[in-house]
């Protein structure tokens, strides 16, 4: 567990870090002083006098508190995996201020009384922003939509029955043209079940040799090439979750060179995994979409430096040990996430020059922000701090039993990774400061 | 000794060497089969466990026999389905089976990879009965055995596998078996049933049975599981059997002298014709034969360098006896 922010202060000095903030377009060293939880002032030199701690933080970058569109915690259902208090801790050491919370739990969130069940275990959380997407169709059966309004108005921000498609077209139709007039942001699942089959893993050579069924990438490719066709008939905002195919980010692009009101997401395993990782039968490799292929990965790098994709998310999937330590085609889809996406994301983006820290952070948060239509995404002098403090060259050893996270599913074991997260801050409040650090 | 695995999962990764030395050992313990007293010392003490998660005859007999020829103490565990839908995990079993302190594990499983998840898991040897689509490495080496005993070489032969390949892990077997020894691998069948880039193991694929035949030095026919006209990937049972089915009038487009191979059991009539399978080319019951030594030999091999007691070698067996 983590128990460091008790005696952290609320009011500190960091002198010479590295601000990237890009919605202000600053990228460069800044005396920044967080007092009682607020983001007091940040310049380029903040005269000494000032009653604060100081710290050096030369070599530290400062951004906006990281958000993650897409994560699953457990609560209500499977509160072995995850609960809303652990999966926020675990949101709190990758970086992370806001995250959005997919709604296919056990029961589905579908109502307003379950929208505001999680809103209200997020308070009680540590203090990171947890707000829930709510379902597209009751139960996630595909047939009847939600009361979109009323969720709204209990605080869920968008609309999803993420985990499946969405199968009827005639639904989606709907989904989308009542989603929009309710102010949701619908995210679309975009998958073809049938086609899809009992496939368990990318279909191509790796496969074949494992003898296992494979998902071809069109699985994806004629969802999303679906929902863009719906998008153009309704006019109304798709947001396209987990990319994972080179083919499938052409269809975005064009949509996008039409106007189209489309974004899109890819997840952290899909920049650094290959399907070749599947090679041991490892269930941490294990997650639909599937770890496709070289080409794929490179393509979703070329997306997000040429904007198509617009945000990283990270598919935050707990699951207990016993639903991942079986045969491979038994094990439950997904991996956890919230603790490596800044550091994945800094080793395969920041480290080969694809990105630099700007867009890094564009797609970690205020990209993000603007998507969702929530707070945050942006460092601003005067309001309670949301932030996130890095040190970039730090490097660490993945061990996913010293996670905050309930659960073990993670494909990063045992890497070593770049990029630390020493101190997070959620609506003025630390949410997570590494041990030490205000030692 | 050039073959030291600790387990055998599969004939991918196998040596050149290590597949020969295989095939020499079985062939010392097929003269064991030959003998009025068919049993040697080579495992005694050593007790080996046949799990079986997959309902078998043959292999689970064959292995069985194998065991009791090298004089090892064998114990059984059958269940049928999955460990998830009999309520045990996979791990818990592998757990069950470490307790017992067995020193090698004989598994069948319906799931691909099951074999490497157990090998992962426990101290035991573990060898790879058949996993899923994955591979059946020990029925890979008793056709590579058999192909070289009825043609006298295995290199530069062409092998021709008629069928359902992307179901079959008998075909992945062979497929590396026979490329790493230098044969000429051609598959035949449904495109239905072709798994995508096979190519890239070196097999040369064959949209029309004629033309896979043509040239051939054996014919490899894979059973047909009924289930796949229930999945769609057929239209029927007729029109496979038409087009598909190995007939006597059909092996005159292979090579002179050509032999006709299948891992059973035998769907007569669909893949296979009856005066095909009882005929002089199908060496269809050498492979049952074979199939008992190249056990005791897999057997024999991965156990090596970890022996108890004082193993005695199938050669110097025969020399005590004789």
């Amino acid at each position: 567990m983590i128990s460091t922010t008790s005696n952290a202060p609320n009011s500190f000095i960091l002198r010479g870090v590295r601000v990237v903030d890009p919605e202000s377009g600053t990228d460069a060293p800044r005396d920044v002083w967080i007092r009682d939880g607020r983001l007091e002032a940040m310049e380029p030199h903040l005269s000494d006098g000032v009653d604060a701690r100081a710290w050096t933080a030369e070599g530290w970058i400062l951004t906006p508190g990281l958000q993650d569109m897409h994560v699953h915690f457990r609560e209500p259902g499977d509160e072995d995996s995850e609960t809303i208090a652990t999966g926020a801790l675990a949101a709190a050491r990758g970086g992370f201020t806001h995250v959005l919370t997919m709604p296919n739990t056990s029961p589905v969130i579908d109502s307003r009384g379950l929208v505001e069940f999680v809103i209200r275990r997020a308070r009680e959380a540590c203090g990171t922003v947890v707000v829930p997407a709510a379902a597209i169709t009751k139960k996630l059966e595909g047939r009847e939509i939600t009361e979109m309004f009323e969720m709204r108005e209990a605080g869920a921000l968008a609309v999803t029955d993420d985990g499946k498609p969405v199968e009827s077209s005639d639904v989606m139709r709907r989904g989308l043209e009542y989603a929009q007039a309710a102010g949701m942001l619908l995210i679309s699942h975009s998958e073809d079940r049938a086609l899809r089959g009992a496939g368990v893993m990318n279909e191509g050579y790796a496969s074949t040799v494992l003898g296992l069924r494979g998902i071809p990438i069109e699985v994806e490719t004629i969802a999303i090439g679906r929902d863009i066709s719906l998008c153009r008939l309704t006019n109304s905002r798709l947001h396209i979750a987990h990319v994972s195919t080179a083919c499938g980010i052409d269809l975005i692009r064009r949509a996008k060179a039409e106007g189209l009101p489309v974004t899109a997401e890819t997840a952290p395993h899909y920049l650094a995994l290959t399907d070749e990782a599947v090679r041991g039968y490892d269930t941490r490799y294990k997650m639909n979409p599937p770890l496709r292929r070289e080409a794929d990965r490179d393509a979703l790098k070329d997306g997000l430096r040429d904007g198509t994709i617009d945000v990283i998310a990270t598919d935050h999937a707990p699951h207990a040990s016993e639903r991942k330590d079986v045969e491979f085609d038994q094990a439950a889809f997904g991996v956890i996430g919230l603790e490596t996406s800044l550091s994945v994301s800094i080793a395969e983006l920041i480290a080969p020059g694809i990105l630099d820290w700007t867009a890094l952070v564009h797609a970690m948060s205020n990209r993000v922000a603007s998507i969702v239509g929530w707070g945050g995404g942006r460092l601003i002098a005067g309001r309670p701090a949301d932030c996130a403090l890095i040190d970039p060259s730090a490097e660490w050893t993945v061990c996913a039993d010293r996670f905050a996270s309930l659960s073990r599913n993670c494909p990063f074991e045992g890497r070593t990774l770049p990029g630390k997260v020493l101190l997070t801050m959620s609506d003025g409040k630390i949410t997570y400061a590494e041990t030490g650090l205000f030692a | 000794m050039t073959f030291t695995r600790k387990h055998l999962l599969g004939l991918e990764d196998l040596r050149h060497e290590e597949l020969i030395e295989v095939l020499d050992s079985a062939r010392e313990f097929r003269k064991v089969l030959d003998r009025p007293i068919k049993r040697v010392p080579t495992l005694q003490g050593v007790t080996v466990c046949n799990a079986f998660f997959e309902p078998s005859t043959r292999t689970r007999l064959s292995f069985e026999l194998a065991e009791k020829r090298l004089s090892a103490d064998s114990i059984n565990f059958a269940t049928a389905g999955s460990s998830v839908s009999k309520g045990e995990t996979l791990i818990d079993t592998v757990h069950n089976i470490e307790a017992m302190r067995v020193d090698m594990v004989v598994m069948r499983h319906g799931s691909s990879g099951a074999p490497v998840f157990l090998a992962r898991n426990v101290d035991a040897h573990v060898i790879n009965a058949g996993d899923g689509f994955h591979e059946h490495p020990t029925q890979g080496l008793l056709d590579l055995y058999t192909i070289r005993e009825t043609m006298g070489r295995l290199a530069g032969l062409n092998v021709t596998i008629v069928g359902d390949i992307a179901h079959s892990r008998v075909a992945r077997s062979d497929i590396w078996g026979l490329r790493a020894v230098g044969a000429n691998v051609t598959l035949v069948g449904p495109s239905t049933l072709m798994p995508v880039e096979i190519e890239k193991t070196g097999a040369r694929v064959c949209g029309r049975l004629e033309e896979g035949l043509d040239g051939a030095n054996v014919v490899y026919v894979l059973r047909l599981q009924l289930e796949r006209m229930q999945s769609g990937f057929l239209p029927s049972l007729r029109e496979y059997a038409r087009i598909w089915g190995i007939s006597r009038e059909r092996l005159d487009l292979c090579a002179p002298g050509v032999r006709v191979m299948h891992p059973g059991p035998m769907n007569r009539g669909v893949e296979i014709t009856s005066d095909v399978a009882d005929g002089p080319e199908s060496v269809i019951l050498d492979q049952v034969t074979n199939g008992v030594a190249v056990r005791m030999a897999v057997l024999y091999l991965v156990r090596g360098g970890k022996s108890i007691g004082s193993p005695v070698s199938p050669a110097a067996q025969e020399g005590t006896q004789a």
